[in-house]
């Protein structure tokens, strides 16, 4: 085997695979992850492969998910949860925040919680309002909690790996439009992205693009349309909303002076608003313009396709905000 | 009782036990007074002992442990050194959590207590996991999981209950009714106030609810109960008894239940127990006496320690966020 071309789910399949086969710890556990060969087909062929000891249908009990999870992790295994999608994980928010991020400081160090849990997130598809949210800086608020938002299949694998191999609780968040989209993808079962290392996509001297998850895409395809018109973006993909890299990004903004951030979540308290505040808190004699945000509409999201589509960003609303700061 | 009772250094033992918990509490509570134990809350066990004391003596080290906010109990059941439990009340930084947790946060690894949680119901589905791990690997080990009678009403009751049901988990999930879930009664808050019943909608294996005044019935119980779950799979249990305190040292509403707590202080546990020994051991007064003193002793000692232990330091602050 060689390294290929290869979409987000199947790298994610890989990483998940390989994990197991490396660690008789790690279980995954969910709704439909066994003989429905999970709801995103993740887990495609696990139930078979490693049996109903490792792959473990859940009834629809997010709540018991999560809190198993936790208690799983603590007494020694490595759990990988799967909530369906993120829309759900709000329901095993307690168990995420109150337990997962806290027993280790509230213990003092006697517990430790090396779970994942991953979910499917994002906007599209009139998926309707409440199956449509993209909430990660929610979980990604508190101490003692790890968030990773990967932009791509390649990231994906090294992120997951990563994320199951540390002995933190990481909320995994995998884009459910990246799902189908490939890259080329390491066949190295050792392949591991550290966690809470931003990534450069392109470099560029006139304005930074901050993106996470599919904002990523946005942000390079509004780079490759400013190209033609001379303007060169430096998009810089930040990969884990916490820990939150924010070095290339102030390295950046010292060379460009300006900063746009994409991300397909709501804009009120959101990645943009912390790194805008992050940017003018460390480097305001940098400063050449304001910090501007795409984001998704303040809206609840609509069925109807047409509304659904303006409220998303995309790239042409990201090239607008750069012409903004220019 | 048709089972041979324990012999008598056990009973002596559980005794100590009792006792000393609710000497812990009754200082407990003039120390939360003084302000030397902060907080808003603090849970006293007093009324409960029976419950807690009886049930842990049927566990094995290697079994496991989980409860509430009301914890100091069952810490000091466990065999949690009385010391750093004060000391943790007084968020000094000998205490088991290091001063970090506090009163509802007391936990001891290496006496497999995996703590008391301040999320009504948010320990139970970890009581499940812990038996997951133990399931999944093969080990010979049982999880005991105190649940308060207010903590029947919320989701993650039923969600834990089912999933330990749905996998066999070994998990022996034990109701504290005290008939309050804070300030409300139970009859209020429970359609359905028999909550061994409860066991029914999960097809599990329940016993009749026992006398949680009565040590040995509750030992005899939680005996058979968790040899069950060591074998085949989950119970649920229904302990009945009684809060000396109210729910915590904001409850101003308990004080007026006057007939219904004379008719529990009539049983309290701990005079239940006394009695029993006597009527057993004629000439054992002495031997409780020295007992009683001893009691006071350890808690007089754990203050002492608490005082003189020092406080958490600025490093502490942000240790063990991650690992």
């Amino acid at each position: 085997m060689a390294d290929k071309n290869t979409p987000m789910r199947e790298a994610l399949r890989m990483a998940l695979m390989e994990e197991m086969e490396r660690d008789e710890r790690v279980f995954v556990m969910g709704q439909e992850v066994g003989a429905w060969d999970g709801t995103h087909k993740v887990t495609r062929g696990f139930l078979e492969k490693f049996g109903a000891r490792r792959v473990r249908d859940t009834p629809i009990s997010e709540m018991a998910i999560g809190g198993a999870a936790v208690g799983a992790a603590m007494a020694g295994l490595r759990p990988v949860a799967e909530i369906m999608t993120i829309n759900f994980a709000f329901l095993a928010f307690d168990a995420l925040i109150n337990h997962a991020a806290k027993v280790h400081y509230m213990f003092n160090g006697q517990f430790k919680c090396p779970m994942v849990m991953r979910v499917a997130s994002g906007w599209g598809n009139q998926a309707t309002a409440t199956h449509s949210h993209t909430p990660e800086m929610i979980f990604a608020h508190f101490p003692g909690m790890y968030v990773a938002a990967p932009s791509n299949a390649r990231d994906a694998k090294g992120m997951l790996k990563a994320a199951i191999r540390d002995d933190n609780p990481v909320l995994f968040s995998e884009s459910i439009a990246l799902y189908p989209k490939p890259a080329v993808v390491p066949d190295d079962p050792d392949f591991l992205l550290p966690i809470g290392k931003s990534d450069l996509k392109r470099e560029g001297q006139h304005v930074t693009l901050v993106a996470w998850a599919r904002g990523v895409e946005w942000a390079l395809q509004a780079a490759d349309t400013l190209a033609k018109e001379g303007v060169q973006c430096e998009v810089i993909d930040l990969r884990w909303l916490r820990p939150l890299d924010t070095a290339l990004v102030f390295e950046s903004f010292k060379k460009t002076n300006r900063c746009v951030v994409i991300e397909e979540a709501l804009p009120h308290f959101g990645v943009g608003a912390e790194i805008a505040a992050q940017i003018q808190d460390n480097l305001f004699d940098y400063m050449d313009a304001p910090i501007k945000r795409v984001n998704a509409m303040d809206v609840p999201l609509p069925y109807a396709a047409e509304l659904e589509m303006l409220a998303l960003p995309n790239a042409q609303k990201v090239v607008d905000a750069v012409r903004e700061v220019l | 009782m048709a089972a041979a009772l324990p012999e008598k250094a056990t009973l002596l033992e559980w005794y100590r036990q009792m006792v000393l918990i609710r000497r812990f509490e009754e200082r407990s509570k003039e120390l939360f007074h003084q302000k030397k134990i902060g907080g808003v809350y603090l849970h006293l066990y007093n009324g409960q002992e029976g419950t807690g004391v009886g049930a842990l003596a049927a566990l094995r080290p290697q079994d496991h442990v989980i409860t509430a906010y009301r914890d100091h109990g069952i810490a000091i059941a466990r065999g949690v050194d009385p010391n750093r439990i004060m000391a943790e009340m007084y968020g000094k930084s000998t205490g088991v959590s290091g001063g970090k947790g506090g009163s509802m946060h007391l936990a001891s690894r290496e006496h497999n207590f995996w703590g008391g949680y301040a999320i009504v119901g948010g320990h139970l589905p970890l009581a499940a996991g812990i038996a997951l791990k133990a399931k999944y690997n093969g080990d010979d080990e049982v999880v005991l999981c105190f649940i308060g009678d207010g903590a029947t009403n919320n989701g993650y009751f039923h969600e834990a209950l089912n999933l330990s049901a749905v996998w066999d988990l070994p998990v022996v999930w034990l109701i504290e009714n005290n008939l309050y879930g804070m300030g409300t009664a139970l009859e209020d808050a429970s359609g359905q106030t028999k909550l061994i019943k409860r066991a029914i909608a999960y097809d599990m294996k329940a016993f009749d609810p026992m006398d949680g005044q009565d040590v040995f019935e509750v030992h005899e119980t939680v005996k058979k109960a968790v040899d069950y779950a060591r074998k085949k799979g989950p119970v649920l249990l229904e302990s009945m008894t009684y809060r000396f305190e109210g729910h915590g040292m904001s409850d101003k509403m308990y004080a007026a239940r006057v007939d219904e707590m004379s008719r529990f202080k009539a049983r309290d546990p701990i005079t239940l127990l006394h009695d029993k020994l006597c009527e057993l051991y004629p000439d054992i007064g002495p031997t409780l006496d020295t007992i009683d003193k001893q009691c006071e002793a350890v808690v007089t000692e754990s203050e002492k320690y608490a005082e003189n232990s020092p406080a958490p330091t600025f490093e502490d602050l942000t240790r063990h966020i991650y690992v």
